[in-house]
């Protein structure tokens, strides 16, 4: 059992002219949480469907568990639980009943249903809510039934495909508490997000766009990696300073934040001291300039602008 | 000039449930506010009251100086609305959603050609003016809806969650529009999710379970609102790390973050000791332990959990009494 948990080599997915999955080389590690973080339509969901089983590539290899996605399909589908972006639920039945509903497709035997059930509802704590239409449920909700359903088989493990879309900061909190409670059993949890700040929360990270992996490594390893500094500024006068600092020699980006200023130098000049100095000059009064550690945002943008 | 939005002890009541308890802000001429809390916690129907749509049970607010109650017709005329799902026509080409849009704000027909032309060039779409909605990318349709809605130049516009699923790029840009918007005066109202996005706004609100629980700029939030200090902790093993120290006295939150954990705890020195001693105890390494600069994200859950564990004693009280 020490093969990895997800293994592609090449794998290429087209629709027509578009190809949505361009010979993607992925490693996924048993008993880690991987993110595939990428903007909307870099191909994350096509990949997760692919590794689900649900959708046939047009080259490459890829290996889940150990089984192989081309040829063996409905082996991996037993192995895993997927988490589509709609959660696939049934929002005319209960909660109970889309439970159910899963626990029969996936042939879970009435005892060990039994056993299952009360452990999801333990972390889920839906149990107060077992007999309501899943259509009434609120977002964060939803998203657990969601979670519950894929995780009724004991699959090893977990494909989460943007489960946190749309849910608030709190009931997010709240489901990434289940992911590492999950991880700590011993289940290998590959999630994939548009949001850049999600990414720190994973082990390791994989950046894709326009079906390419761009990079695959630890946060810390990603950023360490970055030739890009960013500078925080916070100055009197925030407007002026952001119009002079556009036209800076080696300033590449410049974002305003309501009370500051984020800079990307890609090169040693200007540093700290020379914007400082030269935002004094220009009477815009800065309070505090200081290199900041860059958000995985701002390494997106880094590896997004290469040619 | 009055100040864009005036609310004072609003409130609203379905049957037994109150949505929106007593609550009190107001909102500036040119500001960018953003209005946060979880689903559910009443800020849609604040929104729908400010825009005329919802009738208050109680309290009173003003849109631009009018009264919700008795000036709901000009407060329509004057304010935009966007919400996160565009409402954009997905089969009509891009001058023709336009055109639409032109005709429900009533645009002055002078004026309409100048409009649609300025919808066009701020959205960057000039060149796409007969493409077919439904084709353009997910961060092209948001810019053509933020020109929907401002083709009567309102001067308060109303943003509900507009980035969901916008992907990084598109999501600086519209930032950068906005910003521009309320630099011309525009005032900006707009929900969202997401932490990094309040970083753009001038000031925030929290709401939650109906009540407004904080109010300020986000760097008045990190410093003056958070109820406790952000440390970080690289640990062993974060997971069992997490779960030993969330049950420590003094700890009012702790969530993993890869192979760190972040702990909020109520006083900083106490809090560091407490941890490593009870980390010590259960034989977890710990590499290093830190105070950090709290994220947005961590001011909004520790609010929201202090809020939770005072409605608890609360009720503890009560039962005792």
């Amino acid at each position: 059992m020490n093969e990895h948990a997800i293994q592609t080599k090449g794998l290429v997915k087209r629709y027509e002219a578009v190809c949505a999955v361009d010979g993607l080389d992925l490693t996924v590690q048993r008993g880690e949480v991987f993110g595939l973080i990428g903007p909307d339509g870099a191909g994350k969901t096509t990949t997760m469907r692919m590794l689900a089983g649900v959708l046939r590539p047009d080259g490459g290899q890829a290996l889940v568990l150990g089984s192989d996605v081309i040829g063996n399909p409905e082996q991996v589908k037993e192995k895993i639980g997927y988490m589509s972006q709609r959660f696939g639920l049934y929002e005319d039945l209960t909660v109970a009943e889309n439970i159910d509903f899963y626990a029969d497709l996936y042939l879970v035997g009435r005892k060990e249903r039994e056993a299952r059930f009360k452990r999801l509802m333990e972390f889920s704590r839906l149990g107060p809510f077992l007999g309501r239409l899943a259509g009434k449920l609120s977002g964060g909700m939803k998203q657990k039934l969601g979670l519950a359903c894929a995780l009724i088989h004991t699959p090893d493990l977990l494909l989460l495909d943007e489960p946190t879309n749309g849910v608030d900061p709190v009931s997010r909190r709240e489901f990434w508490k289940i992911l590492y409670d999950l991880l700590a059993e011993g289940v290998t949890i590959f999630i994939s997000t548009p949001y850049m700040d999600e990414a720190d929360r994973c082990h390791r990270v994989g950046i894709m766009e326009k079906g390419k992996l761009l990079i695959s490594d630890t946060p810390e390893g990603i950023r360490k990696g970055m030739k890009t500094r960013i500078i925080e500024i916070k100055c009197a006068n925030p407007k002026k300073a952001v119009a002079l600092l556009q036209k800076m020699e080696g300033v590449a980006d410049v974002v305003f934040f309501g009370d500051k200023i984020h800079i990307s130098v890609r090169s040693q000049k200007p540093d700290e001291s020379s914007i400082r100095k030269f935002l004094e000059k220009q009477d815009t009064e800065p309070r505090s300039v200081r290199a900041i550690t860059p958000s995985l945002e701002d390494v997106f943008f880094e590896l997004s602008d290469r040619p | 000039m009055e100040d864009a939005v005036v609310v004072k002890d609003l409130t609203r009541v379905f049957g037994d449930f109150v949505a929106v308890d007593r609550v009190s802000f107001s909102v500036k001429r040119g500001e960018i506010f953003g209005f946060l809390g979880p689903n559910g916690a009443g800020k849609s129907t604040t929104i729908r009251m400010l825009n005329g749509i919802l009738m208050p049970t109680s309290g009173q607010a003003h849109v631009l100086g009018f009264d919700i109650y008795t000036q709901v017709d000009r407060i329509k005329e004057n304010i935009g609305y966007m919400s996160q799902k565009f409402s954009l026509y997905d089969d009509l080409k891009v001058i023709e959603n336009i055109e639409f849009y032109g005709g429900i704000y009533q645009v002055a027909k002078q004026k309409r050609q100048q409009r649609y032309e300025w919808a066009l060039r701020m959205a960057g779409l000039t060149d796409k003016r007969e493409a077919i909605t439904g084709a353009l990318a997910v961060g092209w349709k948001q810019r053509l809806a933020l020109g929907c809605a401002l083709l009567h130049e309102p001067q308060v516009l109303f943003l509900d969650e507009p980035t969901s699923g916008v992907d990084p790029k598109s999501r600086r840009d519209f930032w950068d529009l906005i910003g521009e918007i309320a630099d011309r005066g525009t005032t900006v109202f707009v929900t969202t999710h997401y932490m990094d996005e309040a970083e753009h706004c001038d000031r925030l609100g929290l709401i939650y379970r109906a009540r407004l629980i904080t109010i300020g700029t986000p760097e008045e939030l990190k410093y003056g609102s958070m109820p406790g200090t952000v440390v970080e902790v690289e640990a062993s093993d974060p997971v069992r790390a997490a779960d030993l120290v969330r049950n420590v006295n003094g700890v009012l939150e702790a969530a993993v973050f890869g192979a760190n954990l972040h702990v909020v705890v109520r006083d900083k020195k106490e809090g560091i000791r407490t941890i490593s001693r009870v980390l010590a105890g259960a034989a977890i390494e710990v590499t290093s332990i830190r105070p950090i600069e709290p994220s947005l994200e961590d001011v909004f859950v520790s609010l929201i959990r202090s809020e939770d564990l005072a409605d608890e004693n609360g009720a503890r009280d009560a039962a005792g009494s």
